[in-house]
């Protein structure tokens, strides 16, 4: 009996953990997943094969890729500040496994809500997180203690805290509608009409905006193989290399999930999902719809890599600091307007 | 501790979790790769040149001006988002405080933009 | 639970700030000084102060820390290292110090300071900020965009300099 009342008690914590750690292991799935995917639409978009050999159709490729990772010589430079080098790309990979804490991946399973940590602050605490992933890539520059890994380093930091800009003003327009930070409150504002329908501009800017903090082309600069070799990462080999492609797809999935949640109705969709007697496999469907959404976002990431060519320096900070940002404060005003003249007096 | 800080709390777990994501690789790599140093794995990496000179290079001046300007508009961004949470209840004189916030630093912005410090020179 | 965590997050901080201070390496300081603000941040959420503890964080320890750390590769730090500190940093810091003790003790003295870490009743929510700020603190927060006004000045005169 004694036993039952203290299982009772530690529960929530238990299904609490229990999501932390599925919720874990579906992103570092995911992350595997989707660089074969990467690899495998490249291939097909430059009309080659791509990695079909281990397992079948490839499938088991990212497991070879991990052993082969585990199992590779850790090659450490003489000249690099040793514990910055080795904290830089853990630094990287846990503000990107961080953020993902406080999207709302499903509506309920069993009565559980399907979100680590609903939190007030919502979209504030993906912010502050997600800035800290500047830190990583600049000591990674700053400890490899050579060239294209320093200038790397610095290009990023520009770069993502000019876009960190764009894309916080981007989001304001969504907070206005809604009323509140909160993810829950956000997507049960789009069970009708999604947000998309109403802020395409801030939806706009906010994509543009993710493309360049995740680092992807065609904003890589800072890993630009023809001017940098690497960027940030030159000097690093087997696991630690791992952890920043880790970080970087982490990233991309990230800020999937956050443009699911505040423009595409996060978990619900039309028409489908309502089973009234059948809780249990709403919840799943829910869950289903939302990776569903974040896996067609992912497919344009990888898409447009091996669409678009790489943009100049000069003219990706023009961009972001003379078309977006101010894009992004006319959007706010414009809002601000219309809902001021709907308000009732 | 109130309803919102038990969240608080899982997040705390979760960054232990994650904290262990990113360390454990390291440690299992560590234990299980092989040891074969020589001198010239110990050498700069820079496509097969050799390395000429101290790697600290005096970078430009301008991302250290696009920092500084970053902070500002972050503040900024900082205000607005407790605005716009609150807008529907504010009204109208929450909407004129913050245009006259706005045009305070809009101005700012103008004034920087025509003296050229966002361009990339 | 509360209090053990009060305790851990205070040590933690003031042994992070210790370091800022003594670490010789300035990256070194400055990581140590974004975990003393990652520990105030945690101290912010015992007071159930949520959205002043998410804006520290994005505030000081992601965007200006950042700052600080574009200046520190600004400078050659090999130089930087060597360089023989003064005594008078040092006695300077130390009156700021002392000044800064006296008059915090006497504004608590004043002040009348409540007795529980935090006031029952209130959540420090955005909305509960949001509607505070924009109704009675009204002025301080028009008086904010000046200033910020005046920094950006600051950095337009900054990068006048630099062309001449």
């Amino acid at each position: 009996m004694n036993d039952l009342i203290h299982l009772i008690a530690i529960t929530p914590w238990a299904i609490a953990l229990v999501k932390i750690g599925v919720v874990l292991v579906i992103m570092l799935g995911l992350v595997a997943y989707t660089v074969l995917a990467e690899r495998r639409i490249a291939a097909l978009i430059q009309d080659r094969r791509g990695p079909n050999r281990v397992g079948p159709f490839g499938l088991l490729q990212p497991v070879a890729d991990g052993v082969k990772f585990l199992f590779k010589e850790n090659v450490m430079p003489a000249h690099v500040n040793k514990i910055y080098y080795v904290l830089a790309p853990t630094i990287t990979l846990i503000p990107a496994l961080l953020t993902f804490a406080v999207i709302p991946f499903g509506s309920t399973l069993g009565g559980v809500p399907m979100v680590i940590a609903d939190l007030n602050v919502g979209v504030l605490w993906i912010f502050s997180i997600a800035s800290l992933g500047v830190y990583g890539i600049v000591l990674a520059g700053w400890s490899s203690n050579s060239k294209y890994p320093f200038l790397g380093g610095i290009r990023s930091s520009a770069q993502m805290i000019s876009y960190e800009l764009s894309m916080g003003m981007s989001v304001i327009g969504v907070f206005m509608l809604v009323g509140s930070l909160n993810m829950t409150r956000v997507v049960g504002y789009q069970h009708d009409c999604w947000l998309v329908f109403k802020q395409p501009v801030g939806f706009l800017i906010f994509l543009v905006a993710a493309f360049a903090e995740t680092n992807r082309l065609p904003f890589d600069l800072p890993e630009s193989e023809q001017e940098l070799v690497g960027g940030y990462h030159t000097e690093y080999g087997s696991m630690k290399f791992a952890l920043f492609f880790l970080a970087e797809y982490a990233n991309m999935i990230t800020a999937s999930a956050l443009m699911v949640t505040l423009f595409f109705g996060g978990w619900q969709f039309p028409f489908i999902g309502f089973a009234p007697n059948h809780p249990m496999w709403n919840g799943v469907l829910h869950i289903g719809i939302f990776f569903a959404k974040l896996l067609c976002l992912m497919l344009v990431f990888i898409w447009v890599r091996w669409m678009f060519p790489r943009f100049r320096y000069d003219q990706l900070m023009n961009l972001g600091w003379k078309v977006f940002f101010p894009l992004g404060l006319a959007n706010i005003l414009l809002t601000a307007l219309i809902l001021t003249m709907q308000a009732p007096r | 501790m109130g309803p919102y800080a038990t969240s608080y709390v899982l997040i705390g777990a979760l960054m232990l979790f994650g904290a262990m994501v990113g360390v454990a690789p390291l440690v299992i790599s560590a234990w299980l790769r092989p040891r074969k140093p020589s001198p010239l794995k110990n050498q700069t990496f820079e496509c097969g040149l050799e390395s000429k000179g101290d790697s600290w290079v005096q970078f430009k001046v301008q991302y250290y001006i696009y920092a500084l300007v970053f902070v500002i508009f972050d503040l900024e961004t900082i205000f607005l988002l407790p605005w716009a949470a609150t807008f529907h209840q504010l009204g109208l004189f929450a909407f004129l405080e913050m245009i006259v916030f706005l045009v305070v630093l809009v101005g700012g912005l103008v004034w920087a933009w025509r003296k050229g410090v966002l361009e990339w020179k | 639970m509360e209090n053990s965590l009060f305790y851990f997050f205070s040590v933690a901080m003031l042994s992070c700030a210790l370091l800022t201070i003594t670490c010789k390496n300035p990256v070194s300081s400055v990581i140590f000084l974004v975990l003393a603000f990652f520990s105030m941040a945690g101290l912010f959420v015992l007071l159930n102060a949520f959205f002043l503890a998410a804006v520290q964080v994005l505030v000081y320890a992601g965007a200006i820390m950042v700052l600080f750390l574009f200046v520190i590769m600004l400078l050659n730090l090999p130089a930087e290292e060597k360089r023989h500190r003064g005594w008078f940093g040092g006695a300077a810091s130390i009156f700021v110090m002392v000044a800064l003790m006296l008059e915090l003790s006497f504004v608590a003295h004043h002040e009348k300071l409540a007795s529980s870490p935090a006031s029952p009743g209130i959540d420090g929510t955005t909305e509960d900020v949001g509607m505070v700020l924009f109704s009675r603190y009204m002025l301080p927060f028009e008086v904010a965009s000046l200033l910020l006004l005046a920094a950006m000045i600051g950095v337009i005169i900054l990068s006048r300099k630099e062309k001449k």
